[in-house]
């Protein structure tokens, strides 16, 4: 009972993170139409940031801001590469953030060099029952929980995070009604790489961070984002937390090795039970 | 002083050329239908004021605020009736939407439900105070008729008589039906292959021969 509250806890600890990298990607995705495989870069980026800025002497909370404002500069200029250019379709804007996800392995290499890295999160324990748990998991759900409280607001109640919804909803009278689809776009690239650099910032001290990490980050991420059905970015937090918890009874009971191809088959079925779901109304009218 | 001014417009899509020489002008507070068939170029033409779609050649003056209601009503349908009215302020300072709700009532039981929910009636009606919102000189409405039962129409634009009337509001009304643009306005454009065909007052046109020509290749029956 213990080993399963243990993988529990650690579950919803990393589903939180991915939650976070997933409500990015959604978020972007639904802006723009185009699912952006750099996604896991903001991360790693963020990540790497914060280790230089601990180590340069800044205290925690400020190093990690200063970590997640680069991770959304880095967004808004993936934004810029990817879909400023007018006439650009979304599959060319999807290798435009492949080539830099490749990019930035260059450059991370060229910064940080090609070791892992991390840093010391919040210390010490937790004790629920007879399982001792990290304070820094309960950082990662706290801060995951205000960061979703923060997106819920942004969306609901400010008129940008409407103006945003409404470029997702209907880019073509968003347009006519004087929205600048492409600010919007970049707008929507900004909070993916905040959100990314958030969870790379809070992941790190879980779990070392080396420059093609973004790979696994970006894979459970986007299977959190189509567990959550690429809609709303809220959505993502309930397919975050089921995917992380799911990989941590996974590596608990089975082999470690085995989660991420667990996140991989996941999103395969999910896709094709979707595919195949909106498929049957149409061959059924045929 | 015209509030839209169109100068030998051309549109093309690739090597298709949709608009070919257009010149048309609104005045300001004038009622003008623009009425043709299916793929005149019509929607074209309000596009290209609009700027979503670039001229090949020719000029576009406009003066004044100007609001597009498009097509087929495209509304944000996942956001409310109240944020949709909103999002037309959205270069204009004064995002209150009382005055829409009075001036259409029938919005006001639906503020809070989503555009998408609505009857088709009702999704033109947010689609018309979407755009009056922008609080505009000039309005272009496009197809507003489709899909809608005659009632719902003729009160739409009873609506539009009256912001005529009261607010001096400039409109281009696109319309396939053209006997309900002409109940509406004064002067209109007959487009024809992306080429003006006619124009004039609309009891000339009304009368007129070119009308039946584009609408029914020369059949003999009044367009409906």
């Amino acid at each position: 009972m213990s080993a399963f509250l243990s993988y529990l806890l650690h579950g919803i600890a990393t589903g939180c993170g991915f939650a976070l990298l997933a409500s990015g990607l959604i978020i972007i995705y639904r802006v723009t139409r185009v699912v952006n495989l750099a996604q896991g870069t903001f991360a790693v980026v963020a990540a790497f940031t914060a280790t230089t800025a601990l180590g340069s002497g800044l205290p925690h909370g400020l190093a990690e801001l200063v970590a997640v404002l680069v991770a959304a500069l880095l967004g808004v200029l993936a934004g810029v590469v990817a879909v400023t250019k007018p006439g650009t379709r979304p599959q060319a804007s999807l290798i435009a953030t492949l080539g830099l996800a490749i990019f930035g392995y260059a450059i991370e290499i060229l910064l940080w060099g090609d070791q892992p890295r991390s840093f010391n999160g919040l210390a010490g324990f937790f004790e629920l029952g007879s399982v001792e748990f990290p304070k820094q998991y309960a950082l990662v759900v706290g801060v995951t929980l205000v960061m979703f409280g923060l997106l819920d607001a942004f969306f609901e109640w400010t008129y940008v995070g409407k103006a945003l919804s409404a470029c997702a909803s209907n880019p073509y009278a968003a347009r006519l009604v004087g929205i600048n689809v492409v600010r919007m776009a970049l707008c929507g690239f900004a909070l993916g790489g905040a959100l990314g650099g958030v969870a790379g910032v809070l992941l790190t001290p879980l779990s070392p961070v080396s420059y093609d990490s973004d790979v696994s980050l970006f894979v459970n991420g986007f299977a959190a984002a189509i567990l959550a059905g690429l809609k709303r970015p809220l959505y993502a937090l309930g397919g975050g937390i089921a995917l992380g918890v799911s990989e941590a009874l996974v590596a608990g009971y089975s082999k470690a090795s085995y989660q991420s191809a667990f996140a991989l088959v996941l999103t395969v079925v999910i896709v094709v039970v979707q595919g195949a779901r909106e498929r049957s109304p149409r061959m059924a009218e045929e | 002083m015209n509030v839209i001014e169109v100068e030998d417009l051309c549109v093309r899509y690739g090597t298709a050329t949709a608009l070919d020489g257009v010149s048309l002008s609104v005045g300001k507070g004038e009622l003008v239908a623009l009425v043709g068939a299916n793929g005149a170029g019509k929607t074209t033409l309000l596009n290209a004021l609009s700027g979503v779609l670039r001229r090949a050649a020719g000029r576009v003056g406009i003066q004044g605020r100007f609001a597009h209601v498009p097509e087929g009503r495209q509304l944000f349908p996942d956001l409310t009736v109240d944020d949709n009215l909103r999002l037309g302020a959205y270069r204009a300072p004064d995002r209150d939407t009382a005055w829409i709700y009075r001036v259409l009532p029938e919005l006001e039981r639906t503020r809070k439900q989503h555009a998408g929910n609505l009857s088709g009636g009702q999704q033109q009606m947010v689609a018309l105070g979407r755009g009056l919102m922008a609080r505009p000189d000039v309005m272009a409405i496009d197809e507003m008729s489709l899909g809608l039962a005659p009632l719902v129409a003729g009160s739409l634009i009873t609506v539009l008589a009256e912001l005529n009337r009261e607010r001096g509001l400039a409109v281009l009304l696109v319309e396939q039906s053209a006997r309900l643009a002409f109940r509406l306005c004064s002067r209109a454009y007959v487009l024809e292959a992306g080429r003006v065909a006619a124009s004039g007052t609309t009891r000339e046109l009304a009368e007129s021969a070119v009308l039946k020509d584009v609408y029914l290749g020369g059949a003999d029956q009044a367009p409906a």
